[in-house]
């Protein structure tokens, strides 16, 4: 076996990259479609500390953009979950074949 | 092969094996569990790289926020026991197709690609070298991003409130 370095760090964050596009597309119900996205954006924060460690060891940038993108990604699932419960109590229904209209 | 190479790939089959579960299981109190071990497996990779202070921060909003507001959510939008209906054959095939299609393209390129390491001399992640950039003016401070998120946590917060807000029957 291979002793962990940048190259397998990066296998995972693409593979859990693609995992996360794969449940975006196959997925109908918008809470699952949310955790796809989760999935995508921790990969993301996981490519950036990964190559502030083994790259640019004497900065910190990558680990201030995984911060900033964490607290982005909290601010966007508060509201995603405020829309989905808004859009539950108006169609019965948080399926987005069935929410074809944004106006009721 | 010693302790460290073996944790590095437990917490990587952790991660990818319950993202994937994430992805495919129906029942979507499930999902939301698997999901929250991935979380915590991405955590583990961030204490393996020895950056202490994002994997609490990860532990704290995403395993601790993120994961409890989404299964909220599902308690106030889903009946209980009823499963996700199953995607269509074709649209499963094709999204496994565009998933490791662009999984292959990103591998090939990734690996191709020599990656040159800067030889100055390192900078510890720790809470005291964070918080010093983080709220520097000077250059290569990020006290104005910080100022900017703060505002957009706000604007969230405020957001979220009104469009969560019960809508009042039209009375007039």
């Amino acid at each position: 076996m291979m002793q962990p370095g940048l190259y397998q760090i990066l296998f995972i964050s693409t593979a859990l990259f693609f995992i996360g596009a794969y449940g975006f597309f196959t997925r109908r119900n918008l809470i699952t479609m949310l955790m796809s996205v989760e999935l995508i954006l921790n990969s993301v924060n996981l490519n950036f500390i990964a190559f502030n460690k083994y790259l640019w060891p004497d900065k910190l940038d990558g680990l201030f953009f995984t911060i900033f993108v964490i607290a982005i990604a909290a601010a966007e699932a508060a509201v995603a979950i405020a829309i989905i419960i808004n859009l539950y109590r108006s169609h019965h229904s948080i399926d987005v074949e069935q929410a074809e209209e944004m106006k009721y | 092969m010693n302790g460290s190479t073996i944790i590095f790939y437990l917490l990587a089959a952790l991660t990818l094996g319950s993202g994937l579960l994430a992805v495919t299981t129906r029942q979507i109190f499930r999902s939301a569990i698997f999901l929250l071990f991935s979380l915590i497996g991405i955590a583990g990779l961030y204490f393996w790289m020895q950056y202490e202070f994002i994997a609490a921060v990860q532990i704290v909003v995403y395993v601790g926020g993120i994961t409890v507001l989404i299964i909220f959510s599902i308690f106030l939008t889903q009946q209980a026991g009823e499963k996700l209906a199953k995607p269509k054959i074709g649209r499963q095939i094709f999204s496994a197709l565009a998933a490791f299609c662009g999984f292959a393209l990103i591998m090939t390129q990734v690996l191709k690609h020599n990656f040159n390491a800067s030889s100055e001399e390192a900078l510890p992640p720790t809470v005291v070298n964070i918080g010093t950039q983080m709220l520097g003016v000077d250059d290569g401070g990020y006290s104005l991003p910080f100022e900017v998120v703060s505002i957009l946590l706000l604007a969230a917060l405020i957001g979220c409130i009104v469009i969560a807000l019960r809508s009042k029957p039209e009375t007039t």
